[in-house]
């Protein structure tokens, strides 16, 4: 009887383990199924390299350059914003808070990762986009900034915390070690600490801009969703998420427009693949 | 055993669905109709049909889109009863109508206007079907050019999906042609819903948008439209809706066979009621029948 139940539990525990497996295998397949469907009458290269994104036009025009360039430019923005201030923090966190400050900080970090995507974008485009407007002078606050801005938010509480772990995990006999050499503390955190803490640090990194590519709601409400090559930051942008999330809904099933959506949902996939490949490399390059 | 509970219980529920609808027993309704058509109006259509069955649940209401042609053209051929059209019918098909011995009649069921929202503080108050184009089309990028300050224009549009997005395109951009192949310029900003571009226009002096005419209120501006600079200037309200003298409006019409009998009837007699009426309301259009409120 005991044996009965402890196979029926090792069972369940198995399908449980492998059912992400299978998740991500059927939703790769579906996705190669209906963007090669799409790639096979539009092609791979008209589709990436086309500036215009007309896809209820006749004759629609799906070219997603636009919008590639729109993800990017977003993601560099907010990564450029979160990347110093989240490994300064995590330092700050780790090497010198005193232990009362850096209980209530660590929570308040893990705080912000809880609040929803949809309320930052709200409260984003109710008091941040206006301000932008205003501040620098732009004929409207929608903008690749503003996204960039409310995305850093997004990505902080990722790139402290692993960062954090990176830090916390550098033997105290290095610093130990740097420190008897004369070193201050300054260069013993940023030769010694930092250099050790790097790769786990670097996968922090890409892991926070794993969530900001693939960040819908928010980048949808603040960047304006213009389908144009931006000149600069101060632009309104459209990204590839938002443009999936804002036509899926109208779409005829199994029409083109409706392919091109999962063939822009590809090369999403393949971005933050390749992201979050590097991230596992670095982390396991720290793990050694 | 268990096996015949199971099934006792799926004959239950058998017997409790077949009963539950008595107007489908053996799967035949006491009368059905067709209704097919524009796009634009499909979901008002789709909502009366719902509302309708739900109060005389033995009739049955087929609703299909295709655009207002498509909707000609089955009435011409008999494949429907009603075609619903967000244009007249056209010479050409009047005539192919005869040849059938088909009769289009024409109710119009309700209107459809979209206001042009700016900020509060914009002095710009009118504008021309042109300059709109233009402006659409970032040919006219400055709001000088058209008598106001010196600001860059942000244009709001809705997302390419959106009927709204649609009729401003064809009305508009393209002054109803067929072939004609202009686009809203790419710089344009594609709003998620009407409340986003109301959001916008709310906060922004520098943008406008269209939106249905729900959306006026005293926190922002509508600007009166004419079709060029020798016609009059109108603002978009219901009374210069009905009076066809706002130009970027246009009746939605419901056409049948010679005049309508039976369910045909009642089913326009609905339409064209007050519960009808509060429908096409509800549906972002404009109702026909407040000429007496």
């Amino acid at each position: 009887m005991r044996k009965t139940i402890d196979s029926i539990i090792e069972t369940i525990i198995f399908i449980c383990g492998i059912l992400s497996i299978v998740f991500v295998v059927m939703i790769f397949g579906f996705l190669l199924k209906e963007g090669f469907a799409f790639f096979k009458e539009f092609g791979v290269i008209s589709f990436i390299t086309g500036k215009l994104w007309y896809p209820t036009s006749d004759p629609a025009k799906f070219g997603i350059l636009s919008l590639i360039i729109g993800s990017l430019l977003v993601t560099a923005g907010a990564c450029v914003i979160a990347v110093p201030i989240g490994i300064m923090s995590a330092l700050y966190i780790s090497e010198i808070a005193p232990s009362g400050v850096k209980d209530v900080l660590k929570s308040c970090v893990e705080l912000m990762a809880a609040v929803p995507s949809v309320v930052i974008g709200f409260v984003g485009m109710v008091t941040f986009v206006p301000l932008v407007r205003a501040v620098f002078d732009i004929p409207t606050g929608l903008t690749a900034f503003s996204g960039s801005v409310m995305l850093a938010f997004m990505a902080m509480p990722t790139i402290v915390t692993i960062s954090e772990d990176a830090i916390r995990s550098v033997p105290w006999s290095y610093k130990e070690g740097a420190l008897a050499l004369g070193a201050t503390k300054w260069q013993a955190i940023r030769r010694i600490v930092l250099k050790a803490a790097m790769p786990g640090i670097i996968a922090a990194i890409m892991l926070g801009i794993g969530r900001v590519v693939g960040e819908t709601m928010a980048v949808m409400m603040i960047t304006g969703n213009a389908a144009h090559i931006p000149h600069s930051i101060f632009e309104p942008v459209r990204t590839m998420t938002a443009t999936i999330a804002a036509e899926m809904g109208e779409t005829v099933r199994g029409g083109m427009h409706y392919r091109s959506l999962f063939a822009i949902g590809l090369v999403l996939f393949v971005i933050t693949f390749i992201v979050n490949f590097i991230a596992d490399l670095f982390l396991g390059k720290s793990k050694k | 055993m268990r096996i015949s509970k199971s099934l006792l219980l799926f004959l239950a529920c058998f017997l409790f669905f077949s009963c539950s609808r008595p107007g489908e027993k053996g799967g035949e309704y006491a009368a059905s109709i067709q209704i097919k058509g524009s796009d634009t109006i499909v979901n008002l259509i789709q909502v009366w049909a719902e509302k309708f069955v739900e109060e005389n649940p033995s009739y049955n209401i087929g609703v299909t889109g295709g655009g207002s042609g498509t909707g000609f053209a089955a009435l011409i051929n008999g494949t429907c009863d009603i075609a619903m059209s967000s244009r007249k019918i056209e010479d050409k098909e009047t005539a192919q109508a005869a040849e059938k011995n088909v009769t289009p009649v024409e109710f119009i069921v309700g209107l459809d206007g979209l206001a042009i929202l700016i900020n509060k503080n914009n002095p710009v108050d009118k504008l021309t079907l042109e300059q709109l184009r233009d402006i659409f089309m970032a040919k006219i990028t400055n709001w000088k050019e058209v008598g106001g300050e010196d600001r860059k224009i942000v244009i709001l549009s809705r997302e390419s999906n959106s009927g709204t997005h649609m009729f401003f395109k064809e009305h508009v951009l393209r002054h109803n042609d067929k072939n004609a192949k202009e686009e809203f310029a790419p710089v344009s900003l594609l709003m998620p819903s009407s409340q986003a571009i109301y959001d916008e226009v709310y906060q922004n002096p520098n943008a406008l948008g269209y939106v249905g005419m729900g959306f006026i209120n005293d926190e922002v501006k509508a600007v009166s439209v004419a079709v060029n600079e020798n016609s009059g200037y109108f603002y978009p309200n219901n009374d210069n809706v009905i009076a066809g003298k706002y130009p970027i409006s246009r009746p939605l019409f419901l056409y049948t066979n010679g005049l309508p009998r039976d369910l045909v009837e009642k089913f326009i007699d609905y339409a064209l009621s007050d519960e009808g009426q509060k429908i096409v309301a509800e549906t972002d259009f404009v109702p026909i029948n407040q000429k007496g409120e």
